[in-house]
């Protein structure tokens, strides 16, 4: 469908209207919630498909969730940790992962578990950019 | 799980969210994809070979 000068108009009336964080917000606390909200239903679906398994698969390797912040590499890994939002909340609430490293694939889930919460900051970066109109 | 399993999922995790993240059509998304696993893969044999003859 050809585009008119209307149609560009609304369309980006409509990006500039209402609270443009939110599919940021969003997609930080529950991975892949901001593409849905935007109504991308499958980017959102593999988007969480994929952070989700990657956070489940560090908590089932005995991941350590970082706690507290007593050294910058701690600092970092916190960091890390809560840009899975909510499923980290989740998690330390029921007292999922472990607090010292005790097995060789905890290390890896460790890591599993920190990359997570990266993935899920650019993703819910992408959304706030398709919101905002940046990205198509 | 062992070493290289756990690094085929990590590939395809973080291989999707690249290439949906970072591309904007669906078939540029789909070969950026591809192309971030296979360079994930592709490395990772490429380093164990190295640290196999390193340690020789």
């Amino acid at each position: 469908m050809a585009t008119t000068p209307n149609n560009t108009a609304s369309a980006q009336k409509e990006s500039k209207e209402g609270f443009v964080y939110l599919p940021l917000i969003a997609g930080w606390l529950v991975p892949g919630a901001g593409h849905f909200l935007l109504r991308k239903w499958g980017r959102g679906a593999l988007l969480s498909a994929s952070i989700m398994g990657m956070f489940a698969i560090g908590i089932a390797m005995q991941g350590k969730l970082y706690a507290g912040a007593h050294d910058i590499l701690e600092v970092l890994g916190l960091a890390g940790d809560l840009g899975n939002g909510l499923l980290y909340v989740v998690s330390q609430l029921l007292g999922l992962g472990a607090d010292q490293v005790r097995v060789t694939t905890a290390d890896y889930g460790k890591v599993f578990i920190v990359v997570a919460g990266l993935l899920n900051v650019i993703a819910a970066v992408d959304a706030h950019n398709l919101r905002t109109g940046r990205k198509a | 799980m062992t070493h290289f399993p756990a690094v085929l999922l990590f590939a395809l995790f973080a291989s999707v969210v690249f290439g949906i993240t970072q591309r904007e059509t669906p078939m540029q998304m789909l070969r950026y994809g591809i192309y971030c696993f296979a360079l994930f893969t592709g490395s990772v044999v490429a380093l164990s070979w190295v640290m196999f003859l390193i340690a020789r």
